[in-house]
């Protein structure tokens, strides 16, 4: 009945009664539209909104190469390592899909980095993309737990330490860690059924989630609108008569074809990477992950992959004499809140949070504390739509107190990155303390130096590129 | 809300109890899906006492043994190494092994040299920070880490040093001292990891 109602389509193609045929069967055309033909994007997309969708180019690379992984390796601890290396060496072309599917895990932290690199810059977490925001940062949590999951796989040396540390990190938490450890181990030590569950919930449990999410997330920038590097409104201003905003442009074909030239460059770099040189100097694939597990010798020197060193340095960071500068953190910042904020509750609520924190600081070990830092290392990202309390979105408008926050926020990031890469030094933990002091205060200050900041006016209308 | 005369509120709180159970039987059936993640009875039972030969371990060395798939040292300690042992009393966070008695240090290895013997050292070497295992640095040398060492073990992960008996160095991430397993001498050359003359 409703096929007969629905207009047919009229493409300049050739598949016309197909098309018709399929679009009185299911939303084809009005899916099309709203997400592509007629979805308005902001025309002043810059260099920086390339990611987003190479993003997506590689999530489909790592699901396909990952598939073809599957079938010739073996989630056995007696057998990993040998299949791994049988589908480098005997597999047709068994080196070419793992290199891609190890390239591709770095390639997505970098696009994803780069991602939200862009959301600092330009305000993108602000109102009314809050939830946007937070969708994205659930797949990067996802994320990080597919890489996680997936480098114990290959059973080397790096990939069992890796586990080991990564799960022992559960075990610090009072009273039900250990419990815990053992549970997501299914074992006392990290061993064949810990790479047994790794690789169930590496191939089929979190890509559900992550692809399921990647859906939420554009889902939620189709309602809300791209922002841009601008951060004004594009909607504010609309063609009275079509409703279509003046400073957007369909997304296709205008930025499809942006995106597939960003994509030609993207793979041209990444099938350099794979052909040349695919351990990238023992970034991408560490040299360690060489050498077959062996539960009884830890590696001369063990470090995470890149991706994560940044937050594995504020783990290393958190030793007993940091504890000082942590109890001198908690005590200024509530000192800070009761001072700014009016409210009577709000300064009792932190004043006893305060204390609470200041107290477990000196009864819980430091061990404890450096997997909670680790934690709101990441965690915090959640908060930026709130902390951020600048009148302007974008970085173009924004005074010199957050550029400057940004830009050490930066550097403290590549910092902390490279350190956690180290071996430890006293002079290096040193670094790594005052680049973890870095990494918080850029945030937990936010909320003051954004408002206090002089900011200049927003254009009513996007500019240039 | 509740007011509202449109409502029929017998229906409703037939609607709520029903979705109450719904709720509750899906969470009940989740708890066979959660303790499937539990160790098997397999790995359970792999925790069985090992035997250590220490009759060819010279003066100054370390054996490995692994026991419940951990490593367990065994070091034979030189005069030398307890007297590096007594000097780091000062610089050890916890020199009488007196934290969390009951798991790391049986009755029998609560002395200056956590030992039943104090030629032998026996320990877990998984550092008590997050697991990794410890390099041996047993000469009393200035080191990278410290330039007054006075011989023990490095963890390469994070950092921590423990001397040689075990004990852990103050301000490092590791919270405990190393682990001294239940153990037991056979003989005066063969030593039972994993079960003491208790039981206990």
């Amino acid at each position: 009945m409703a096929a007969a109602e629905k207009q047919a389509v009229t493409g300049a193609g050739p598949f016309n009664g197909l098309l018709t045929w399929i679009d009185q069967r299911f939303p084809l055309m009005e899916t099309w539209r709203a997400h592509l033909s007629e979805y308005y994007a902001p025309k002043n997309f810059n260099f920086w909104y390339y990611f987003g969708s190479l993003a997506m180019l590689v999530l489909v690379i790592q699901i396909v190469t990952g598939i073809f992984l599957t079938m010739n390796y073996k989630p056995d601890a007696t057998q990993a390592f040998a299949s791994v290396e049988y589908i480098m060496r005997e597999v047709p072309w068994g080196w070419l899909i793992r290199y891609m599917h190890s390239t591709g895990a770095s390639a997505f932290f970098i696009c994803v980095y780069l991602h939200m690199f862009r959301g600092l810059l330009y305000g993108s977490y602000r109102r009314p993309r809050e939830l946007l925001w937070i969708f994205g940062m659930l797949i990067f949590l996802c994320l990080m737990g597919e890489a996680f999951f997936g480098y114990l796989l290959p059973w080397g040396q790096m990939s069992y330490w890796g586990a080991q540390v990564i799960v022992n990190l559960f075990d610090a938490i009072p009273i039900i860690g250990p419990s815990l450890a053992i549970w997501i181990r299914g074992d006392f030590v990290v061993s064949d059924a810990t790479l047994n569950r790794f690789f169930a919930f590496h191939v089929i449990a979190v890509p559900l989630v992550l692809l399921l999410l990647v859906a939420v997330h554009l889902l939620a920038l189709h309602e809300v609108g791209s922002n841009n590097p601008d951060g004004v409104e594009i909607k504010k201003a609309k063609d009275p008569k079509t409703g279509r905003p003046l400073d957007g442009i369909p997304f296709h074909p205008y930025y499809t074809v942006k995106d597939a030239c960003g994509a030609v460059v993207f793979l041209s770099v990444f099938s350099i990477i794979v052909f040349f040189a695919p351990e990238v100097g023992g970034y991408f694939l560490e040299h360690n992950n060489f050498i077959p597990a062996d539960p009884l010798k830890t590696p001369p020197h063990i470090a995470p992959v890149w991706y994560f060193t940044p937050y594995y340095s504020i783990l290393r960071a958190t030793t007993e004499n940091f504890i000082w500068v942590l109890a001198f953190g908690v005590i200024a910042m509530a000192i800070l809140v009761i001072w700014s904020v009016k409210n009577l509750r709000v300064r009792i609520g932190v004043g006893v949070l305060g204390l609470l924190l200041l107290g477990g600081l000196y009864y819980f070990e430091a061990k404890v504390w450096g997997v909670v830092l680790m934690g709101v290392s990441v965690m915090i990202f959640f908060f930026l739509p709130w902390l951020d309390q600048s009148p302007v979105k974008s970085i173009r408008y924004k005074g010199p107190i957050t550029k400057i926050a940004l830009a050490l926020f930066v550097i403290a990031f590549f910092v902390l990155g490279y350190l956690g890469t180290q071996a430890v030094t006293e002079g290096r933990t040193l670094a790594a303390q005052i680049g973890t002091a870095v990494y918080f205060l850029f945030f937990f200050l936010m909320p003051w130096y954004s408002k206090m900041d002089k900011c200049r006016p927003e254009p009513e209308r996007v500019t240039g590129i | 809300m509740s007011d509202r005369p449109d409502i029929n509120r017998k229906r409703r709180t037939i609607v709520i109890a029903s979705a109450c159970t719904g709720g509750a039987a899906a969470v009940a059936t989740a708890v066979p899906f959660v303790a499937s993640m539990l160790p098997s009875e397999r790995a359970e039972a792999l925790g069985a006492p090992v035997e250590a030969d220490i009759s060819q371990l010279a003066p100054g060395e370390k054996m490995t043994v692994e026991w419940r798939g951990q490593p367990v040292w065994i070091v034979h300690r030189t005069k030398e190494m307890l007297e590096g042992i007594r000097k780091a009393d000062t610089k050890v966070a916890d020199p009488n092994s007196e934290r969390k008695k009951a798991e790391l240090t049986p009755a029998y290895a609560r002395n200056e040299f956590r030992s039943i013997k104090p030629e032998y050292l026996v320990v877990v070497g998984i550092c008590t920070h997050l697991g990794c295992s410890p390099q041996d640095r047993f000469r009393a040398e200035p080191e990278a880490f410290a330039s007054d060492w006075s011989g023990g073990f490095y963890c390469p992960c994070h950092g921590s040093l423990f001397d040689l008996a075990g004990r852990v160095y103050k301000n490092k991430p590791a919270p405990d001292n190393l682990r001294v397993p239940p153990y037991t001498y056979l003989s005066d050359s063969r030593i039972l990891i994993g079960e003491d003359k208790k039981g206990a």
